[in-house]
């Protein structure tokens, strides 16, 4: 437990210790850096919570900052930068989950949902008979008798 | 030997907690009236002795009674006191026993209050809170006991996470709880209603307050919460879709539509079976959140559990209570019977698509919070889950429902007039027009998708206010009636129409986010920095000496030309005993925008770093919820709904047919 709790503090630590971006990093040619930062928001912090590079205060979201910065410097295309870090860290880093067979599943479940559910709510709207009339109950039904045998 | 005390009383609850399952489940089986009056007893007898178990754990915090293992683990001495109590929840074990006090506490004012209920009703609710009281005392004394002692007694505790010593999240967790755990009343009333096999007006009546306040408390918790992640994290950002905020969300979203579905039921006495089946889902997500959370199966700041033992535990636990109420359900829903029919347009139609919308995007955070996990079970590859991807879901599939949110209330039960509903909204799409003008002048054609926001919120709040000037018939009625509708209308009503606006003001506040303007830079003494057409200058650095840390605090003075705007402090604090900087920014707000402040590291040569940041409207998103939660109350207040009134009614017959809208 108390292993544990040291753990988490490291890892809080790492976490909030440090600053995002910060000035030094940053490229002079404005433009690049809009295209760094567009980039870097879209590449997950490996040890944080859904945070982007471009947010987060690890060490090694400052290295991956410094890395992006670097690719595009070189004359990197955006997704030619992106592809540098995901080929070194896998679709992990990705923010966004890239759209192939493994996450069909994620991706187009939201609106098949919101689909089925609409379907489902259509046809309980058509199906749904005219409520029944009250059937009599038992002194309803003696004076339907009584009435019935006055007549005859 | 005061803790030794409060351990025992934690046992003795779970053994109250027994009995009174046993009394009330019994007794209502057998309708006996001494049984059921027992087990309302017993639940307050179990709120007392958790009380009891709490009060002996605060004082050991209070104390700073190093010799128990959970506050030598989680407090220290030099600490201000707030946070020494404050500690009590911030660890798991602390805020387990949180957890059961809450559920006590729900119980205990459900026992209360349960002279209006038919003693039945009230004993099988009563019972199912048992079996959950039972679950969650099992695992604290199994996996999770706080009261344990440890010898030899430190000189000193390891201290509270310094990110956890703040006021906003001293009291997040409470709020969130009350939240959380204050579904399992409905989800207790949907249980006994499927043992029992009915549901009626009078069922939807005793729901909708416990619903209610439930549903204010984590409206407020996670406003809390964001706001927190808002000042502290350093630029601002406040919702990251992290798996524990998404806990916190998913349950949000069904009570809010069990909220509406219950309306519906009271109403009309339809969609019986789909309210009993969101009740359900509603705290099976709640305890879903607390499984993600308190297993440690997803890492994350607020996971402080590494234990796998309490994640097989809690799981198990989930099983059993999900699975149970589940299978209740597949074989008792069928039997209630179907209530009032109504044309798709209507106001139950519009109901029932908030209800789809709001249930597909609880469905969408599912499975975007889970499927990592799923993939990696499964053996597929890892990735992530971020903003990219509810970007791209969430928020298409909450625009129509901001939309019809709109037009719903103006819908007639039965049979509504869309074409009638959208003439009378002419005011409000003149808001929309003129939102999205000012919008665009003022953010000099700023992102589109920003300007859009901001007409769908003019839309929403226009409309909730068209809404109520249609109610009041202001404007085409004499003052005297208009005044004289305004004091008849029930409270509920004006508790929609306050939570609809709090929602436009939520979703201005969103859509502004695309308006904001930073400047980072390294600054030195004296030097100045331009954002969004003011200037900051840098005055001064010094040392700044606090309980339990010490700060470098940035002297910055904001100005708008040569007037002064504001002086702001940002701080840098270092924890000796954890060896953690965090960062204490600095904000200046008039409510409409902020100016926010961040003070970073220092280079060699005397410079600074400073990330400054203009966010218009930023404050709407916590005003808007705040908005939502005291219509919430505001709702709850009403006499119609306030527990016991529909019983005493239902005692003297039929429900009374009363002609105002709700």
């Amino acid at each position: 437990m108390t292993r544990a709790l040291a753990v988490a503090a490291v890892l809080l630590g790492i976490a909030h210790a440090a600053f995002a971006v910060e000035p030094s990093e940053m490229l002079a040619n404005p433009a690049l850096e809009a295209r760094a930062e567009a980039i870097g928001k879209q590449l997950r912090c490996q040890v944080c919570q859904n945070e982007s590079i471009e947010e987060s205060g690890a060490d090694l979201a400052h290295d991956l900052r410094v890395i992006i910065r670097e690719r595009l410097k070189e004359g990197d295309s955006d997704a030619q930068a992106i592809k540098y870090v995901t080929d070194r860290y896998g679709d992990f880093v990705l923010l966004k989950p890239p759209v192939e067979p493994a996450t069909y599943l994620l991706w187009f479940s939201p609106f098949v949902i919101l689909a089925v559910g609409a379907a489902g709510a259509w046809l309980y709207l058509r199906r749904r008979p005219a409520p029944p009339d009250e059937p009599l109950d038992l002194n309803q039904r003696r004076q339907l008798e009584r009435l019935l045998l006055d007549d005859q | 030997m005061i803790i030794e005390l409060g351990h025992f009383a934690l046992i003795l609850a779970l053994a109250v907690a027994l009995l009174q399952a046993g009394l009330t489940l019994t007794g209502a089986a057998r309708n006996d009236l001494n049984l059921m009056a027992a087990g309302r007893l017993a639940a307050m007898a179990q709120f007392a002795l958790i009380a009891l178990a709490f009060a002996t754990l605060v004082h050991a915090y209070f104390v700073s009674d190093f010799s128990v293992a959970n506050v030598a683990e989680n407090s220290s001495s030099a600490k201000p006191l707030l946070y020494k109590l404050t500690s009590v929840w911030g660890n798991h074990e602390g805020s387990m026993v949180l957890w059961v006090l809450i559920l006590a506490v729900y119980g205990a004012a459900v026992a209360w209050f349960g002279d209006a209920m038919p003693p039945r009703l009230c004993a099988r609710v009563l019972g199912v809170k048992a079996l959950i009281a039972i679950g969650f005392l099992l695992f604290i004394l199994l996996t999770s006991n706080p009261f344990l002692r440890l010898s030899p007694a430190p000189e000193e505790g390891m201290g509270l996470n310094p990110i956890l010593q703040d006021p906003g999240l001293a009291f997040h967790p409470p709020f969130l709880y009350l939240g959380y755990v204050g579904n399992s009343v409905a989800f207790a009333f949907a249980v006994a209603a499927l043992i029992d096999g009915r549901v009626d007006a009078a069922w939807a009546r005793w729901v909708r307050p416990w619903t209610l306040a439930s549903w204010c408390c984590l409206t407020l918790g996670i406003a809390m919460g964001s706001w927190w992640a808002y000042y502290t994290l350093g630029w601002g950002g406040w919702w990251f879709w992290d798996p524990v905020e998404n806990a916190s969300l998913m349950p949000w979203l069904a009570g809010t539509a069990l909220l509406h579905s219950a309306i519906v039921v009271e109403r009309r006495d339809t969609l019986k079976s789909w309210t009993i089946l969101l009740a359900i889902l509603t705290f099976s997500l709640s305890l879903v959140g607390t499984f993600l959370v308190r297993s440690g199966v997803l890492t994350s700041v607020h996971a402080f559990a590494h234990d796998p033992r309490r994640g097989i535990f809690i799981l198990v636990l989930l099983c059993i209570a999900i699975g149970g109420s589940l299978a209740l359900y597949a074989w008792r829903a069928p039997t209630l019977e179907p209530g009032g029919v109504f044309a798709p347009i209507s106001r139950e139609g519009a109901l029932l698509l908030n209800n789809l919308i709001l249930a597909s995007c609880c469905a969408t955070v599912f499975i975007g919070t889970l499927y990592p996990l799923f993939l990696d079970a499964v053996g597929g590859p890892k990735l992530s889950v971020g903003y990219p991807f509810f970007d791209r879901t969430f928020v298409p599939l909450m625009i129509p429902l901001l939309l019809a949110v709109g037009i719903g209330p103006l819908l007639a039960w039965k049979r509504g007039d869309v074409l009638g509903a959208l003439q009378r909204l002419w005011a409000a799409f003149a808001a929309v027009i003129a939102a999205m003008l000012i919008a665009f002048y003022l953010s000099h054609g700023g992102p589109v998708l920003s300007v859009l926001g901001i007409g769908i919120a003019a839309w929403v709040g226009g409309a909730a206010m068209v809404e109520l000037a249609d109610r009041l018939r202001l404007f085409r009625a004499p003052w005297a009636e208009v005044a004289r509708r305004a004091l008849a209308q029930p409270r509920a009503s004006y508790g929609m129409t306050l939570a609809h606006f709090g929602l436009a003001v939520t979703v201005a506040g969103i859509a502004a986010s695309g308006f904001e303007q930073q400047s980072i830079a390294l600054l030195h003494l004296g030097q100045t920095l331009p954002v969004a057409g003011y200037m900051l200058r840098f005055d001064g650095i010094g040392k700044h000496e606090g309980v339990n840390f010490t700060a470098d605090r940035g002297d910055f003075t904001l100005l708008d030309g040569t007037r002064v705007v504001a002086q702001l402090a940002p701080e840098r604090r270092f924890f000796p005993l954890q060896q953690q900087t965090v960062s204490k920014t600095a904000i200046h707000t008039n409510l409409l925008a902020d100016f926010y402040l961040a003070l970073g590291d220092p280079d060699d040569k005397g410079g600074w770093a400073v990330r400054a940041y203009w966010k218009p409207l930023v404050p709407f998103i916590w005003i808007g919820g705040v908005i939502m939660a005291f219509g919430g109350a505001v709702s709850l207040s009403d006499r119609r709904w306030r527990v016991g009134v529909a019983a005493r009614r239902a005692a003297k017959g039929a429900l009374p047919v009363d002609g105002s809208r709700v």
